[in-house]
């Protein structure tokens, strides 16, 4: 145990409200370089066309006066905070939705949460509240994630609790099947954050911290190495392309993240990020 | 000319439209879109629909006009628009045949839609056409002018009237029912890689 660190929640607040920004126009080098990757290796004359307007808009938004997209994303946040970390000044929660509302309203960024998802859905304005996953760790740092996640992509996302006995082959049967209905919508080519067992809700959670991982590095398993690469060759089969105009470049990279699991239960997440992938961390 | 065919094979549309316009764009054509059009996306289209409903009249005469899935970021000052990309155009499926009903002649978005639109394309003589699904920067560029005319509460899904001059878009579904995605991808599925569900036929 070390001695307790104090940490102003404003710290915390400031650097929300800065990456929430940064994140929205400059999209991160891992995603850079994937992106020129794919443009390399794209046979499709449309799909090297599509990738190279991508590869201009990510140059437009680094200018800093438009965001890379409209839909400037769900905030989601997540932050490990150090057990002998002691956060002084106001409520962890309440400080990191403050940055978020600084955030969209001084990078011009958009609201787009609606307060209720059935009666009123009135839009917060500054995109409040951001979805928070906090976890507490050893150590007094206190690391902050942030991820703009748009909407078109995170509705393609597809949960299944499969059978123990549909095995590794069910499991990338799903993945190809959400994949390919997702098509266009999902404004490939994009991410594919892959969760493989825990339960209902860890599975899910599983599939969103897939995402977040630096662009095609594959999991330290073996195992689970082997399976991104098999699903990333068979997503790319699929010939969805750039914007599913046809090509070789569906998916720029499959992330698979595994947990224990019950005896009964094969739990299985697909969560789609598109090409703005818009992430970045800060250490307090 | 509402339909301007360019020596590259590209063509530049304005609205209003014609059917003999829209008979003119085949799925898979690059076109260049410019004039007016009306950006309204889901809360707009519901609040449309419950305005048609209750017998009133629209913000907008959408007879012969375009109409730009779309919600804006918000423009930074000396700017015209911000960020200004398409949303997924299935959202509005519910929506969109009343509005062809109208006499909407186009409809600018990103994605597939559904059969029953599909449907609704071809009885109506309209066009649905995808622009740059992520590009919001580049396509701000393109907007000259914008002004909210209704929903103002409605903030980014406020309907505004926009000006353009030349968005890129690809038809997606033209008005002899059409659908370009399928027939884009196709071609490129690699059917020995993959489980026998995911295989398609072989191009003819």
């Amino acid at each position: 145990m070390g001695e307790v660190r104090e940490v102003d929640a404003a710290e915390i607040t400031r650097a929300v409200r800065d990456l929430c920004i940064e994140i929205n126009y400059t999209i991160p080098e891992d995603m850079v370089a994937a992106v020129k990757r794919a443009r390399e290796k794209e046979e499709s004359p449309v799909g090297r066309q599509i990738l190279d307007l991508l590869i201009r808009n990510q140059d437009l938004a680094a200018q800093g006066e438009y965001p890379y997209c409209q839909d400037t994303g769900s905030t989601v946040v997540f932050i490990d905070v150090g057990q002998d970390v002691h956060i002084t000044g106001a409520d962890l929660e309440d400080a990191i939705n403050e940055g978020v509302g600084q955030g969209y309203t001084e990078g011009y960024l958009r609201g787009s949460i609606v307060g209720d998802p059935v009666f009123e859905r009135k839009n917060t304005g500054n995109n409040t509240p951001a979805f928070i996953h906090t976890r507490v760790v050893p150590g007094d740092q206190i690391t902050l994630k942030v991820d703009a996640k748009g909407g078109g992509s995170e509705n393609k996302g597809r949960h299944a609790m499969l059978k123990p006995s549909d095995g590794l082959e069910g499991v990338k049967s799903f993945v190809l099947r959400t994949v390919a209905e997702a098509g266009p919508d999902a404004c490939p080519p994009g991410i594919i954050g892959v969760g493989v067992g825990g339960n209902f809700e860890y599975c899910a959670m599983l599939a969103k911290r897939a995402l977040v991982r630096k662009v095609g590095q594959p999991n330290p398993d073996p195992r689970i190495a082997e399976l991104e690469a098999d699903l990333f060759e068979k997503c790319n089969a699929l010939g969805i392309g750039p914007q599913s105009l046809g090509g070789t470049q569906t998916v720029l990279a499959v992330h698979v993240e595994t947990m224990a699991t019950h005896i009964a239960s094969l739990p299985v997440a697909v969560n789609i990020e598109c090409h703005a992938h818009r992430t970045g961390t800060k250490v307090i | 000319m509402p339909v301007e065919t360019l020596d590259d094979g590209r063509k530049r549309i304005r609205a209003p439209l014609s059917d003999e316009d829209v008979g003119q764009l085949k799925a898979g054509d690059v076109v260049l879109v410019s004039g007016v059009m009306y950006a309204a996306r889901d809360a707009a289209h519901k609040r449309l629909i419950e305005m048609l409903d209750a017998g009133e009249e629209l913000p907008f005469d959408p007879t012969g006009q375009i109409v730009y899935y779309v919600g804006p970021t918000p423009e930074r000052p000396g700017h015209v628009i911000g960020s200004a990309g398409p949303t997924t155009a299935s959202r509005m499926d519910k929506y969109t045949p009343a509005m062809l009903d109208l006499g909407l002649k186009g409809i600018i978005g990103k994605g597939g839609r559904g059969p029953v639109v599909r449907d609704a394309l071809k009885e109506h003589t309209a066009v649905y056409m995808a622009a740059l699904g992520g590009g919001g920067a580049l396509a701000a560029l393109q907007i000259r002018s914008q002004k909210v005319i209704a929903f103002g509460e409605l903030g980014p899904e406020a309907i505004r009237e926009m000006e353009v001059e030349d968005l890129p878009v690809w038809v997606v579904n033209d008005c002899e029912g059409a659908d370009f995605y399928s027939k884009a991808v196709a071609p490129w599925r690699k059917n020995d890689l993959l489980p026998e569900e995911f295989r398609l036929p072989a191009q003819a």
